[in-house]
């Protein structure tokens, strides 16, 4: 069981809705093995399964709340304000938010970082900000998950 | 006259948006339009010029929670077009992973979605804090399909590990044995699931569908064969899947970006598990006839409602078949066949959860997509799912506005339309005049 799991969530079609899965695909492979990294559509059954028993938390996703494109929020207020709140299946992460604390399944701690989107046309490229914004939070976690010992420190 | 106006503020449990506006005269219905936004057909045109590989990892894309079925019949689509075909273990290959998709959909489906409103809850999620026992089942069983679809295809959301002639590597046997140990726990929640959700109490409503489902002459169809069309009584009709554009037509209707599909000039025609078990359940594994007949859902369904009870069934029947797959698993010689491509048409269908769905490509002298024709399951089933509500709200017209939302939300889930990955939003209008 990973300590520390990072989500990245969105669309790959669907412009600056990518955000979220193209930090995730920045992270893979980079950082220490307690941490583990996953995509996801937003699937709520999916996020509370893969953060499930972790320590450590934190969820990456594009969000629209009306700041300029490539703003980072850190950390996003509950319930979720983000783009894939309406994404697949009608459920999205407030949803498994919900579900992982009906069920006792939340992480130790949640972290959610929004990557303010400018175009979620669909087919539409990644707009220049948030791609700047993707790697600036790639950058950051990075910076900060391998200097920590995630979930404290392993024997 | 009186103006009436309902508005659901958010269908929920249901992919995509949607609208639904009712005009009401004089007590009766005269007018019911289901209005969807539907990406395929932005898909359709992004394809175009496109190499005859991208189109299975593209279309994938197009919904998150089938992306395997828009694979598969992609493949399957262009390889006829290249005169080649995947056969024996390869093929099992391909089923094994579109089992993982099937369990992975109808779990969410009828335990996160569908159930809520059988137990009088608003949300998987409210219905979670007083039967967290039956949640975890369902996200139990999820996970098998995951797995499965993990082992094989790269990860659980869009598999990388498809490619057009098979796939990119193929899992050893050992790769595949933790998926095959917790299908076999899998097999026994999904025949608890059956048994609880035959449960229910369900409407008295029978509906006279004409249903569309493939068939396939072995095999409970899933990845492959003819598409049959009956009302569940008669032998069905049966055609080619390459004679498709000759039977199923769709017309623009100015309500919706979704095409209305009609079957040799008639429109509403059924596709999905309703269809599907209508038209194969002879071809169910053994253990899944049994619990389906345990179910008393006798050989054809004709009470939407009870499509649940369908969707548990083809749990068991995915369960048991991959592992008897899994059992008889020899890792194939070759992870592919070679697929040249030739300038040509070829048309692809497979069942996805929701029903068949069916791609065609016609590729150009240099091998690039010249056209694409996507026709997916929810756009076939509008004009009946709106069939469905005009028979419900027609004697319900003046019941509260709440009331009669609440009712539409519940036929329309029945029918689990992936109506697009796009916000999920129902508003109903009931216009009075």
């Amino acid at each position: 069981m990973a300590e520390t799991v990072v989500v990245g969530l969105g669309s790959d079609l669907r412009g600056d809705d990518a955000a979220g899965l193209e930090v995730a695909r920045r992270l893979r492979g980079t950082l220490p093995p307690s941490v583990a990294v996953v995509e996801s559509c937003g699937d709520p059954a999916a996020l509370v399964e893969a953060w499930s028993g972790a320590a450590l938390a934190i969820v990456v996703d594009a969000v629209s709340s009306g700041a300029p494109p490539g703003t980072v929020h850190m950390p996003v207020p509950m319930p979720l304000r983000s783009r894939s709140l309406a994404g697949s299946h009608g459920l999205g992460p407030a949803d498994a938010v919900e579900l992982g604390r009906a069920l006792g399944r939340l992480p130790g701690e949640l972290v959610v970082v929004g990557i303010e989107g400018g175009d979620f046309t669909p087919g539409a490229p990644m707009t220049p900000p948030v791609l700047a914004a993707v790697r600036r939070t790639a950058r950051g976690l990075r910076e900060r998950l391998t200097r920590e010992r995630p979930g404290g420190p392993r024997t | 006259m009186t103006h009436k106006t309902v508005r659901i503020g958010a269908l929920t449990r249901v992919e995509g948006e949607g609208a639904l506006v009712v005009h009401a005269r004089d007590g009766r219905i005269a007018g019911l339009e289901l209005r969807i936004y539907e990406p395929p057909r932005f898909f359709e045109a992004m394809l175009r010029g496109r190499d005859h590989t991208e189109p299975p990892d593209i279309t994938a894309r197009i919904c998150g929670i089938c992306p395997v079925a828009y694979q598969m019949s992609a493949c399957q689509a262009i390889e006829a077009a290249c005169g080649a075909e995947v056969t024996g273990p390869l093929r099992d290959l391909r089923l094994l992973l579109y089992y993982g998709e099937w369990i992975e959909s109808h779990a969410l489906h009828v335990y996160l979605l569908h159930a809520p409103d059988f137990l009088g809850y608003d949300s998987g999620v409210a219905m979670a804090a007083d039967h967290r026992d039956l949640v975890e089942r369902g996200l139990e069983l999820k996970k098998a399909g995951n797995e499965l679809v993990t082992a094989i295809g790269g990860r659980p959301i869009h598999p990388v590990n498809v490619r057009v002639g098979g796939f990119y590597r193929v899992p050893s046997r050992r790769e595949l044995a933790p998926a095959a140990e917790r299908l076999r726990r899998a097999r026994d929640h999904a025949l608890a699931t059956v048994a609880w959700v035959a449960g229910f109490d369900f409407p008295d409503v029978e509906h006279d569908y004409r249903f569309l489902a493939l068939r396939h002459p072995g095999e409970y169809a899933i990845l492959s064969g003819a598409v049959g069309a009956g009302d569940g009584r008669a032998e069905p009709a049966s055609f080619a899947v390459a004679d498709w554009p000759d039977h199923v037509t769709e017309e623009q209707v100015p309500h919706s970006t979704a095409l209305h599909a009609r079957l040799d000039g008639e429109t509403g025609y059924l596709t999905g598990p309703l269809a599907r078990y209508a038209l194969n359940s002879a071809r169910l594994s053994p253990v899944a006839r049994e619990a389906a007949a345990a179910a008393g859902l006798g050989s054809v369904c004709r009470n939407p409602y009870r499509a649940i009870i369908v969707r548990a069934v083809e749990i068991v029947h995915a369960c048991d078949e991959a592992l008897r797959l899994l059992d008889g698993y020899a890792e194939p010689e070759r992870p592919c066949v070679p697929v040249e491509a030739r300038p040509g048409a070829g048309h692809g269908a497979s069942e996805a959860p929701r029903g068949t769905l069916y791609h065609r490509y016609r590729l150009d002298d240099g091998g690039l997509v010249a056209e694409a024709d996507i026709v997916p399951p929810t756009a076939q089933n509008q004009a009946r799912i709106e069939a469905d509500l005009r028979d419900l709200l027609a004697p319900r017209l003046t019941l509260p506005e709440d009331e009669l939302a609440a009712l539409c939300e519940k036929a329309i889930r029945n029918h689990d339309p992936c109506i697009s990955c796009s916000a999920h939003f129902l508003d109903l209008r009931v216009d009075h005049g």
